[in-house]
């Protein structure tokens, strides 16, 4: 596949690790942010191809493992109201709220569907005048102009049975909240390629300078990754602490401006709860006034009803790179995808679905034989 | 860096009501029919888990087995429900080693569908049973009210006789075997998908739905001593293998560089966030040889024009009961695990 093995060639990955050993003089902790990198390096391996002194830690750029069960809690409520179409995401469909997840909430009837982009949730509520079609738009700065696009659109063809329940966060404060973490173990940042392309890096200058760690604009291909990793390591041996970009074919320095100009006309920067790690001050987007009359919680007038946190589960530390999966003591016992005590089990970009997946070594008791 | 995790029991699952995951050929499929059929349905040939039963009958041996098909849509690229109808049951047949002789069709009809319809659905699995040398010798109607069952289900049941000589099962299965896949996999979900999802490709995936018991003869008829066949149908190839692996007892250990994926499959999957190996198939099948006669298993099948693309993906290692893993293309390990129920696709 043209433009895709390119960058999971077997050969130029181990001439990047044996570049890594040689660069290497002592111990540093690298963290990815985003949860597309972490499979990335757990599907492939990748980790496995560094030197021992390298650790990587898994950040909270899992949008799914982020959105906070009260949101989740009013998306089952909205889920079950009759002649809602609920539209989402797959791998929102098995996170576990504080009373079950969408795909229980589909199957005692409501009408949940996958869909692949906020517009083709738009078209629905086109066809389906009769139903209201509300979208749950989950996702950081790569998906929110999908989602403000679909919402300046409905406005503009006058729909009225469309609307958002919108759970959009920013990555940047959730890096400066990993920052700021006593006994933070992160020397350096893998920072998420796909939300650089569309908000560019200067977000980043600031978090750098105040507390000089290296920032590495990353994709999401094996090649792309040990490139990262090699540049990152390069920064913290040489003692520089700048933002770099290891994905330059598809980050821009100033990021995508027509994008951007659509996030600003439709969002607002807001407070946003985390889930696992809290409220995050200026850390979320939601709908500005112009638009209210498309925001789902509006519309449909539910209340937050106190989301309960299973208080077994330790997602917080692991989003915070304070803990690995497998160092939770309900890994692969208490919380599995069949049973998980929090969304990163479940989302296909959680850090504990990544290790249970693809690390969990079978041992004389099957799950399912036994 | 390697994670050695080990495990406790899990939890048991109690769902209150029929999932979709429960028919998605993963691990809630497989909890659901240990737990709701098999318990209170004890039975010796059950509970040999295989593809078919099979059972004595005389001095002879009957392969026996049921299987129904509610694919939406109907009609897709290579292939459409009559077709597949046919095919699945009498590849089940097959892969117990069973010479497939007879069928059975039930029909389950929603009131309204096109006479049209099910007369080319009709017409194609005459076809397709002709194409397998099976006879269709009994049948069942139903018409169900208007909005009680999407359009058209077709229930197949299937007969044939196990030469005397011939063991094809999960316990066969040995440390050592090489394990070999006909063709390239993941096609039929993808030529399924294109149709419902409205994606369009520059060549067209066709579904890989096709007849898998001339290329089973072809191996025996090669004298190999085939240990265990199995079809890798929902679940794709991954749930496959870990069927095999839980149910023989053994450990498996699958190179991924050597698993053959078409590239209009690949790009897709990549496209729609969804990893080839869990993709169905529905003319695939993986056979587990002894080592020795693992090249002429190969030469065997790729001889045969459904077996063109065959290719040796891994063997069978000593290990714990049900432990796939997938050497990756940077030389890296790590679990080919039984998915939850189907995948899903991801956010960006």
């Amino acid at each position: 596949m043209k433009y895709v093995e390119e960058y999971r060639g077997a050969e130029a990955a181990h001439r990047y690790a044996r570049a890594l050993r040689s660069l290497v003089t002592r111990p540093w902790t690298l963290m990815e942010v985003c949860g597309g990198q972490t499979h990335a390096i757990v599907r492939f391996g990748v980790d496995q191809l560094l030197p021992p002194e390298l650790t990587l830690l898994h950040g909270p750029g899992c949008p799914v493992c982020v959105t906070p069960v009260e949101l989740l809690d009013k998306a089952l409520a909205i889920a079950s109201r009759p002649g809602v179409v609920f539209c989402s995401f797959g791998d929102m469909l098995r996170v576990p709220g504080s009373g079950g997840d969408l795909l229980s909430v589909k199957a005692a009837g409501a009408d949940v569907r996958i869909v692949y982009s906020p517009m083709d949730a738009l078209a629905l509520a086109e066809r389906l005048p009769a139903r209201e079609v509300v979208f749950f738009a989950v996702g950081f700065e790569t998906t929110a102009p999908a989602s403000a696009m679909a919402v300046h659109e409905a406005r503009r063809r006058g729909l009225r049975n469309f609307s958002l329940l919108t759970a959009h966060v920013l990555v940047p404060p959730a890096m400066e909240a990993v920052l700021a973490t006593p006994g933070r173990r992160v020397d350096g940042f893998l920072a998420a390629g796909h939300v650089c392309t569309i908000m560019g890096m200067e977000a980043y200058q600031p978090l750098v300078r105040t507390y000089r760690v290296p920032i590495v604009a990353t994709g999401f291909e094996p090649l792309d990754l040990l490139q990262g990793i090699h540049m990152c390591v390069a920064q913290l041996e040489a003692g520089r602490a700048e933002v770099e970009n290891q994905y330059a074919r598809a980050v821009r320095t100033a990021g995508n401006a027509p994008a951007q100009a659509m996030l600003h006309e439709v969002f607002e920067v807001v407070p946003r709860t985390w889930r696992g790690i809290g409220p995050i001050p200026a850390s979320g987007l939601g709908l500005r006034a112009g638009y209210a009359d498309w925001d789902a919680e509006r519309r449909f007038g539910v209340s937050a009803v106190g989301g309960r946190e299973d208080a077994e589960c330790q997602s917080g530390q692991v989003l915070r790179g304070l803990l690995k999966p497998p160092e939770c003591p309900a890994f692969g016992t208490r919380c599995t995808p069949e049973t998980p005590l929090g969304a990163t089990m479940v989302s296909s970009e959680g850090a504990c679905a990544a290790y249970y997946r693809y690390r969990r070594f079978i041992g004389p008791c099957a799950p399912t034989s036994p | 860096m390697r994670t050695d995790i080990p495990l406790s029991c899990p939890v048991p699952l109690r769902h209150t009501t029929v999932q979709l995951a429960h028919g998605g050929g993963g691990r809630l499929m497989r909890q659901l029919i240990e737990e709701v059929f098999l318990e209170p349905l004890p039975s010796p040939a059950l509970a040999e888990r295989h593809d078919s039963a099979v059972v004595p009958l005389g001095a002879e041996r009957l392969a026996l087995t049921t299987d129904s098909y509610v694919v939406t849509p109907r009609f897709f690229p290579g292939g459409d429900i009559g077709r597949l109808a046919v095919y699945g049951t009498v590849n089940d047949l097959a892969m117990s080693g069973a010479h497939p002789l007879y069928l059975s069709a039930g029909f389950i009809l929603e009131e309204g569908l096109a006479m049209e319809e099910l007369r080319r659905v009709v017409a194609s699995m005459r076809e397709a049973a002709r194409e397998c040398g099976v006879r269709l010798i009994t049948g069942d109607t139903k018409v169900v009210d208007r909005g009680k069952a999407d359009g058209l289900f077709i229930n197949t049941t299937g007969a044939g006789r196990v030469p005397e000589e011939r063991s094809v099962h999960p316990r066969r299965v040995r440390p050592g075997d090489v394990v070999l896949v006909s063709g390239d996999v993941g096609r039929h979900g993808i030529a399924v998908l294109s149709v419902r999802e409205g994606i369009a490709f520059e060549t067209p995936v066709q579904s890989d739905c096709a007849p898998l018991a001339p290329l089973v003869a072809a191996l025996f008829e090669a004298a190999v001593d085939v240990h265990c066949l199995r079809d890798a149908t929902r679940g794709g190839l991954a749930s496959a293998l870990n069927e095999i692996a839980l149910d023989g007892g053994v450990s498996l250990a699958v190179d991924e560089s050597a698993v053959p994926v078409d590239e209009a499959v690949a790009g897709a999957c990549e496209l729609l966030g969804l990893d080839p190996l869990y993709v169905a198939c529905e003319g695939r099948m993986v056979a587990f040889v002894p080592a020795p006669q693992a090249d002429a298993a190969l030469e065997a099948m790729r001889r045969h024009p459904l077996g063109a693309g065959a290719a040796r993906i891994g063997r069978v290692t000593e290990g714990p009961a049900g432990k796939v893993s997938l050497r990756t293309r940077l030389g890296g390990q790590r679990l080919l695990d039984l998915l939850s129920g189907e995948q899903l696709p991801r956010i960006c």
